[in-house]
């Protein structure tokens, strides 16, 4: 038996048949175990999981807005030590605080807030689970959008073709925050990921995972490629695995050939109207960043 | 016994937080807040109080970092002021949907543009709707002891409600006067500990809080918030009795405060610090003979309409003083409740005092002869400049 | 009635909405084939891959949506589709 049999990710949620951040969800609490708190930012998970009266957590959650699931989580935190010290609350158990937020919510307007409760040291640990847009609020761009991916606010136009910005680097930024451990994953690599969560938790201190979920209804591809795909974001370099512990960068897969990131491309909607120049130039600038990593 | 203490509001605020033993602080500088978070980190790093202050990067990670640990089932504290204020409106509203009985200390002051660091009372008042309930205070006496009273209010489950107690900025927050400090046991004793039942994080009991409100449950999560205020008023002022049996300071009612009522045809309505100047020229008319009354109004959220057309039932010139201004109406939020319950009054609004301009004892007689000539509801901007 | 500020006490209370009505394609698994790799259990975004009594994965039909992500990724082809009749 490979993986823990604990479900503390229930069924009857209303994430799309396919979605990848509902993977996210349950294959962290596989890993963190029922002694865990949640703070959840607003968001596609947030939204489907908890429709009153009916919620999918099997762990105490919080959500209270979309920017400050960082902010949030600092409190719970914060209340936990003085609760423990002064009343002897929660005996000696060893709770993990995690907060988690889309890209969106992470990348773009809860960065201020991530920043903060970074630095200030809380245990706690932060996963950015990443699908590449505003999904609740139907596809909109975030700054974790890729190069040229199309969304409804960066729409493949004659004159501006997708989004025009590369990629923002969450990850190497919350490294420049100095905390002992950062990390990307993708729910394709359940063990990888898993071990990650676990590996954070057992560290004191701030700890940062940005976990790639595809995304059926932002991506534009059938449900069952879920999988297939965020595989491929991760063989062809487009998103690399790797881990900074204590400033210790570590390559946690290395692709035994990369394959050619038009695989991964062709798959999706978002890329559709790609030429074959553009596809060359995303290969060019995917080979860069691989070369810089090592990949 | 106690300890007579010579302080500004924002030292008393902290006294307050101290005396409530208070689990997490979160909090961000502003003037003319600022001293109050700095006087507890004093006492944090002194380990005069044990708790967990967080120095957040803004106001609405310091009032989103409240709720967490409210959440979590802390006794919780932070202050603010203005454009602070402004920025946590957003999280106002989720601290007291989600039945948080956090207590904020807010050192009023005016809102940009143009930025201005002097008092009104603009910011809270802008939060008139935001659920919590609001208490503004007269001196820095009452400042400590509205802080230690609010914990009670807000954590009583029949209310279980945020409290944000306001203090005129620099009028109180920077300005010192004796103030009696209570032994930290009979606040204790007062106080006892909070245990949540509604709310509170623990693996041991996985609860979902702050869900998806959807149209079948959202008007009825409102309707809860506006019942635990309308039994917030008899809490109030239960809290008020006992606190004066046991510490022997009052603060009328609870929710308004009479002064000089029964013979006055002529009555001031008003909030906060002002309050102290009117009491001065009341007394001062009262040795001419003239009698005027002042009605002092202390929590402006829940608004105490009863009390108000009972204490106002004798008196035909009603003068609402308003240190804000509901621009688009020419009213202030104060006269605008005032005369939206005395139908058949004549209720004048007097907007005093923006952005730190003076009140003087002057200001105060020419509106109470105003409200005495005036034919029928009117607003005067007192003290403008030509 | 509505709890206060909308609590819900009730942990994976979600179990009531059963969401197998969404599926268009049902996934249909032979545990004769199966090889236990454990790819359809944790991928499966509703976790309704579960082992029974006999220790074999079966699918609970309940919340299955159908997405046929087990189909995709079995190493064995042991998971087949069949269109729902509706
Ligand atoms: C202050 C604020 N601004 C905007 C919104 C609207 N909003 C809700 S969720 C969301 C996008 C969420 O995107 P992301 O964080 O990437 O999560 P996803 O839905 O993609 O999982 C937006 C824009 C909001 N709830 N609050
Ligand atoms: S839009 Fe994407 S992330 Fe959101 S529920 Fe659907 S599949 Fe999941
Ligand atoms: S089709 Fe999808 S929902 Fe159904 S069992 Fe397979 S993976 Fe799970
Ligand atoms: S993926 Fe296929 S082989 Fe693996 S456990 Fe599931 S049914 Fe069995
Ligand atoms: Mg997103």
């Amino acid at each position: 038996m490979q993986f823990p049999r604990e479900e503390l990710f229930a069924p009857g949620h209303r994430g799309c048949a396919g979605c990848g951040a509902a993977i996210v969800a349950r294959l962290l609490l596989k890993a963190a175990g029922k002694d865990t708190i949640i703070s959840n930012a607003t968001g596609c998970l947030e939204v489907m999981t908890t429709p009153y009266p009916e919620t999918a957590w099997r762990v105490p959650w919080i959500h209270t807005a979309f920017e400050n699931a960082a902010a949030t989580a600092s409190g719970v935190e914060a209340a936990i030590k003085a609760l423990k010290r002064k009343r002897g609350k929660y005996k000696d158990k060893k709770i993990n605080v995690i907060a988690i937020g889309g890209d969106g919510g992470t990348a773009d307007i809860g960065f201020q807030s991530l920043s903060g409760a970074m630095e200030r040291g809380h245990d706690m640990l932060y996963i950015m689970y990443d699908n590449e847009a505003y999904m609740n609020t139907g596809i909109q761009r975030s700054s974790s959008t890729p190069f040229m991916a199309a969304t409804t606010t960066s729409p493949a136009g004659s004159k501006i073709r997708g989004e025009d910005r590369p990629k923002k680097d969450v990850a190497m930024i919350m490294a420049a925050h100095g905390i002992p451990y950062v990390a990307t994953a993708c729910i394709s690599y359940p063990e990888d990921f898993m071990r990650k969560v676990k590996k954070a938790l057992s560290i004191e201190g701030p700890k940062f995972i940005q976990v790639l979920q595809p995304c059926t209804t932002g991506w534009g591809y059938p449900p069952e490629k879920t999988i297939e795909i965020g595989r491929l974001a991760v063989e062809t370099g487009i998103f690399p695995l790797y881990e900074i512990e204590n400033g210790e960068f570590r390559i946690t897969y290395k692709p035994a050939k990369r394959k050619p990131v038009k695989e991964y491309l062709k798959m999706q909607k978002r890329y559709r109207h790609l030429t074959d120049e553009d596809i060359e130039r995303i290969q060019k600038y995917i080979d860069e960043k691989c070369k810089l990593l090592g990949l | 016994m106690c300890e007579v203490k010579v302080i500004t509001g924002t030292s008393a605020a902290a006294e307050a937080a101290k005396l409530a033993d208070v689990d997490v602080i979160a909090a961000y500088p502003i003037t003319p807040q600022t001293t109050c978070v700095e006087k507890l980190a004093e006492f944090v790093a002194n380990g005069e109080l044990d708790a967990e202050y967080i120095k957040v990067e803004s106001e609405h990670s310091a009032m989103s970092a409240c709720i967490g640990a409210a959440a979590t089932g802390a006794r919780t504290f932070t202050a603010t002021a203005s454009q602070g204020l402004a920025l946590m409106h957003e999280m106002l509203f989720i601290a007291s949907g989600m039945r948080l009985p956090i207590v904020m200390m807010v050192a009023n002051r005016a809102l940009s543009a143009p930025i201005n660091i002097w008092n009104d009372q603009q910011d809270s008042i802008a939060e008139r709707d935001s659920g919590w309930i609001q208490i503004y205070v007269e001196d820095n006496q009452e400042t400590l002891d509205s802080i230690i009273q609010a914990y009670k209010i807000a954590e009583n489950e029949d209310v279980l409600l945020p409290v944000m107690v306001c203090l005129d900025g620099f009028i109180l927050t920077h300005t010192v006067e004796p103030v009696t400090i209570p032994k930290a046991e009979r606040v204790r004793d007062f106080l006892g500990v909070y245990e949540p039942k509604h709310a509170y994080l623990d693996p041991d009991r996985p609860i979902t809080q702050g869900p998806v409100g959807v149209p079948d449950c959202y008007m009825e999560t409102r309707k809860q918030v506006e019942e635990a205020m309308e039994r917030a008023k008899k809490v109030i002022k239960e809290v008020n009795e006992e606190f004066s049996e046991r510490f022997k300071r009052k603060y009328g009612n609870g929710l308004v405060e009479a002064y000089n009522l029964d013979k006055a045809d002529t009555v001031l309505v008003a909030m906060g610090s002002v309050c102290g100047t009117i009491k001065y020229v009341i007394d001062e008319l009262k040795k001419e003979g003239k009698e005027v009354g002042l009605l002092r109004i202390r929590t402006f959220r829940p608004f105490p309409k009863e009390d108000i057309k009972e204490f106002l039932k004798d008196a035909n010139n009603i003068a609402v003083l308003d240190k804000n201004i509901s621009l688009g109406f020419n009213k202030g939020a104060l006269g605008i409740e005032m005369a939206s319950i005395l139908k058949n009054k004549k209720v004048c609004n007097y907007i005093v005092g923006l952005g730190g301009r003076d009140i003087t004892i002057d200001n105060i007689k020419s509106i109470i002869n105003h409200v005495e000539k005036a034919e029928d509801d009117e607003t005067v901007w007192v003290g403008l400049k030509e | 009635m509505v709890t206060i500020a909308a609590i819900i006490y009730e942990p994976g209370s979600s179990i009531k909405n059963k969401t197998g009505t969404w599926r268009t394609f049902r996934p249909i698994l032979d545990t004769n084939k199966c090889v236990k790799c454990e790819n359809c259990y944790i991928f499966c975004p509703e976790g309704a891959i579960q082992e029974d009594e006999n220790g074999n994965f079966k699918i609970d039909y309940d919340y299955c949506k159908g997405c046929l992500i087990c189909m995709n990724e079995c190493p064995v082809n042991a998971i087949t589709k069949v269109r729902e009749e509706k």
